[in-house]
């Protein structure tokens, strides 16, 4: 079969990673690919490569499609060949009608007279097609996501894809939905349509796929056919995760003392969507001088269970009890936690950590100002030294405390982040994706800090996407999926191949 | 010469003030209608600007904490000042039946503006209604209050004893020649502060063993420094003695000074509009510090209420329209950001002495009080056009 898109050596750099290392990947006409790897193995960067969101220029190596290499310079050059991304974030606008979504950048009529009956029968048209009954002058926010989903499928059909590609098309799919999709999208190979697909679901992928691309730290492992090769889950996990372990962790001898943070039968409620529990009879505990993990995949409630414990700092109608150094205590809000320290690093440190305005000095002061203030007067003199310690101690290379964070890398601001909340002198620091984003030298530095802070008796909660990091920092994991806490692993017993399987068997 | 350069690049509006003073003196001189910096129009210049400084403090609150502004400051001038004239002149400091004097009528005035302010910043604060809206509404609000409070007429005059405290000079009844004496003495009382904090602040440094700037640089900025104040009150002294306006205008711009750049509640207001979620997760009552900004916006429009009746010795249907622009442009002239999270009082201090000196500069050469209006709205822009440009080419956040 004739090959409609060929990527070559592709190569692509972030500012002190590597995010795409050589990959390689060829997609025939017609078929079904799906490509598969960890959170981080570069799946997305590779589509954002391809639907030119990365212009040509930003990478390294050749993307070939229908017989002649492509520069895309903007989404719109790739749309034009026909090559359509739905990302897993929606893109849709709530309060716009499904077909002015389905037709947004590629209005019906001249610019400067829109031709609502042709847009609204063509939308209807593509309705149809992907099989959703509903108006096309119903609004976005009026339907659910597997029907926002269906738009979105709609709106690709309506700018004539031959290449259809698919980030986690599934994720916010119940069973049922997600059937539909996949069979819609078999249905569509029949016409002809090319498709990629990328999921964390694996069953889904040996269901409908006919080649499945395997990625792992930015590079292509293998390519696995069907008819020729075991499409088997076990398989493909083995594919994802078949690392060799380096010593890319600092050694720890771990002295575990007595519980720290214990939570029983702690349920949280979204914090819009009053009905919808996103943490569900959570039941954890951290002892003295552990480092305990929560792996699970995105949107399985780990980030949601650390802010609810954090003094309820996310979500509503939060049940549970809450006890630390054996006591119960009820935290209503962060100041309240901060005091019975308890500490809370966030994963999104632009988003929710830092003032990236300000300096480094401030910064780290920020969550604990009553230790250099004296009757709410700062002493900058006393704040500039804490900063000056935190600095040499976490070496944060920076050219002076007064430099505002926002400047910083992305490894040093998350050791500035660490220094705010180290400055808190916690007894139990939970650390949100405390390696997101840096690079291989600054991981290892944030490793050894944490386990510095064990040392000295402090217990940490880490929450982690990357599994080698869980699996190499952590003396307990917990498997959190949808919600809830399905497996507990010992150190001895985690691997890959574990934690995995346990998140296939919950959902 | 490199470090000038970066005295320059560092504060840009301080330049800039500096010549179009002497651009506006040299115009006024050339064309003989008098001088920019005599004695006579240094003292307008307080008393014509006295107001947006204190309004233009409690703004910069507000925008710091997230390029929010308070529209409805004018309203409050003139309500505070439609009760408080109602208060002193018509009721005879007679509040509901309570004989009181002209303390408690301004005591009552301030918890008026507080009151005000609240309202608003309960909105704000808690129910997070946009503050644009809470603002304009109060805007309205408050402005037709003050109508009905004063019947729409005005009130006038203000009695001696009132305006005593806000519209007077020291030292009062002397000969001139013991005015300028008493002034110079406390200009350079003033001067011997000034020097002595810096030098104290200085020593404490070395002390321990932080950087200090060079010395020479730190008594070139000492002596420019005293010489605007040696300056400044030997021009009251040549005029009607010290206003005693300024008084309270020092208290108000270095008491917030001090609270934005020394204290706690100062630095959450910064961390605030930084970036309010972060803000939150280091457990800074956000709504808190919001609801300040607001409530204390009304407590400084009350301020601002006293002295415009001062001035004016009347309070009047009108008093306070458009109040707020004048005190959001001078915050925006003044480098903060409609972002939130930056801003100086400092800044804001020169941004009010900048629009202040192109309207009165403007005003004594004659231009069409249209023309002046384009002026405005033209330095207003190009002042923040040039700020988010410099920001943009340092490649900061």
């Amino acid at each position: 079969m004739k090959n409609l898109l060929q990527l070559k050596g592709i190569v692509k750099e972030f500012p002190g990673v590597r995010a795409l290392d050589y990959v390689d990947m060829n997609v025939a006409e017609g078929e079904i690919h799906a490509l598969v790897g960890e959170n981080g193995a570069g799946k997305s960067t590779l589509m954002n490569i391809l639907s030119g969101v990365y212009p040509h220029g930003t990478y390294e190596g050749e993307v070939i499609y229908d017989g002649e290499v492509c520069r895309f310079a903007t989404i719109r050059d790739s749309e034009k060949k026909g090559i359509v991304i739905i990302h897993q974030e929606l893109a849709l606008v709530p309060y716009m009608t499904i077909a002015e979504n389905m037709f947004l950048g590629n209005e019906r009529g001249s610019a400067f007279n829109l031709d609502w009956n042709e847009t609204y029968a063509k939308a209807g048209e593509y309705l149809k097609m992907v099989g959703l009954k509903e108006s096309s002058h119903t609004l976005i926010k009026d339907i659910g996501v597997g029907k926002q989903q269906l738009t979105e499928i709609a709106k690709a059909l309506a700018k004539n894809v031959r290449l259809l590609i698919l980030d986690e098309p599934t994720a916010s799919l119940n069973e049922n939905d997600s059937q539909k999709l996949l069979e819609m999208l078999l249905q569509f190979k029949s016409q002809g349509m090319t498709s990629i697909l990328i999921s964390h679901k694996l069953s889904e992928v040996s269901q409908v796929a006919d080649r499945i691309t395997v990625l792992r730290d930015g590079r292509t492992i293998e390519t696995l056919t069907k008819g020729t090769d075991d499409l088997s889950e076990e398989r493909i996990i083995k594919g994802m995760v078949g690392r060799e372990m380096t010593s890319r962790y600092p050694a720890r001898t771990p002295h575990v003392g007595e519980v720290l943070l214990e939570v029983r039968s702690w349920t949280v409620h979204h914090e819009l969507y009053e009905e919808r529990k996103v943490c569900e009879n959570v039941n954890i505990s951290v002892r003295r001088g552990e480092v305990v993990g929560i792996s699970g995949l995105m949107g399985s409630g780990r980030t949601e269970l650390g802010m609810s414990i954090f003094g309820k700092s996310y979500g509503q109608n939060i049940q549970g009890t809450l006890l630390l150094n054996g006591q119960e205590v009820h935290l209503n809000s962060v100041r309240e936690a901060i005091n019975n320290k308890l500490a809370y690093a966030t994963e999104d440190r632009k988003g929710n950590g830092l003032v990236l305005t300000e300096a480094i000095r401030i910064n780290t002061t920020l969550a604990n100002l009553s230790k250099v203030s004296c009757m709410k007067h700062l002493d900058m003199d006393l704040e500039r030294r804490v900063a000056q310690e935190f600095r040499e101690k976490l070496r944060v290379k920076c050219s002076s405390v007064e430099q505002p964070v926002g400047n910083l890398s992305g490894g040093n601001q998350q050791k500035v982040l660490l220094s705010k909340w180290m400055f808190t002198e916690p007894d139990v620091l939970i650390l949100d994706e405390p390696s997101r984003g840096i690079d291989v030298g600054a991981k290892y530095e944030i490793y050894k800090i944490i386990n510095d802070l064990v040392a000295e008796g402090k217990a940490v909660l880490m929450i982690s996407s990357e599994m080698p990091e869980i699996l190499g920092m952590c003396d307990r994991i917990y498997v959190m999926c949808e919600g809830r806490v399905v497996a507990e692993l010992p150190r001895e017993e985690a691997s890959q191949e574990a934690i995995m399987a346990c998140i296939l068997k919950a959902s | 010469m490199k470090k000038a350069l970066e005295i320059l690049k560092k504060n840009p509006m301080l330049i800039a003030l500096v010549f179009v003073m002497l651009f506006f003196h040299i115009w006024i001189v050339m064309t003989g209608r008098g001088s920019l910096f005599a004695p006579r129009n240094i003292t307008n210049l307080i008393s014509q600007n006295g107001y947006v400084i204190i309004l233009a403090t409690g703004m910069l609150l507000c925008i710091l904490t997230g390029g929010n502004i308070d529209l409805s400051v004018g309203s409050m001038v003139c309500l505070v000042a439609a009760l408080g004239a109602t208060l002193i002149v018509k009721w005879n400091n007679n509040f509901l039946g309570i004989q009181g004097n002209v303390y408690t009528s301004i005591a009552l005035c301030l918890l008026l503006g507080i009151l005000l302010g609240a309202i608003q910043a309960y909105w704000i604060a808690y129910v997070r209604i946009p503050a644009f809206i809470v603002t304009l509404a109060g805007m309205l609000a408050y402005r037709g209050l003050a109508l009905i409070l004063l019947n729409a007429q005005t009130i006038s005059p203000m009695p001696a004893e009132f305006t005593g405290y806000f519209g007077s000079f020291l030292p009062g009844a002397s000969s001139a020649g013991s005015r300028l004496q008493i002034s110079l003495i406390t200009g350079a009382i003033i001067c011997a502060v000034v020097v002595a904090v810096q030098l104290y602040s200085r020593v404490s440094k070395i002390r321990k063993n932080y950087d200090v700037e060079n010395v020479r640089w730190m008594w070139a900025r000492l002596v420019v420094i005293c010489a605007v104040i040696i300056g400044s009150f030997y021009s009251f002294g040549k005029d009607r003695g010290i206003p005693v306006v300024l008084i309270l205008l020092g208290v108000v711009v270095l008491t917030y000074y001090y609270y934005t750049a020394k204290t706690v509640p100062g630095r959450y207001l910064y961390a605030m509009g930084g970036n309010e979620k972060a803000a939150k997760l280091s457990g800074i009552n956000t709504n808190g510090v919001l609801f300040f900004a607001y409530a204390n916006m009304g407590f400084l429009a009350a301020v601002a209420a006293l002295v415009c009746m001062a001035r004016f010795n009347s309070a009047f249907p009108t008093l306070g329209q458009s109040y707020e622009l004048d005190a959001i442009g001078a915050c925006f002239i003044g480098g903060a950001s409609a972002y939130g999270g930056i801003g100086t009082v400092g800044g804001t201090l020169i941004g009010t002495v900048f629009m202040g000196v192109l309207n009165n500069g403007m005003s004594i050469l004659g231009i069409n009080a249209n023309w002046q209006q384009v002026v405005k709205g033209a330095v207003l822009l190009t002042a923040v056009v040039f700020d988010v440009l410099s920001k943009k080419r340092k490649g900061g956040a």
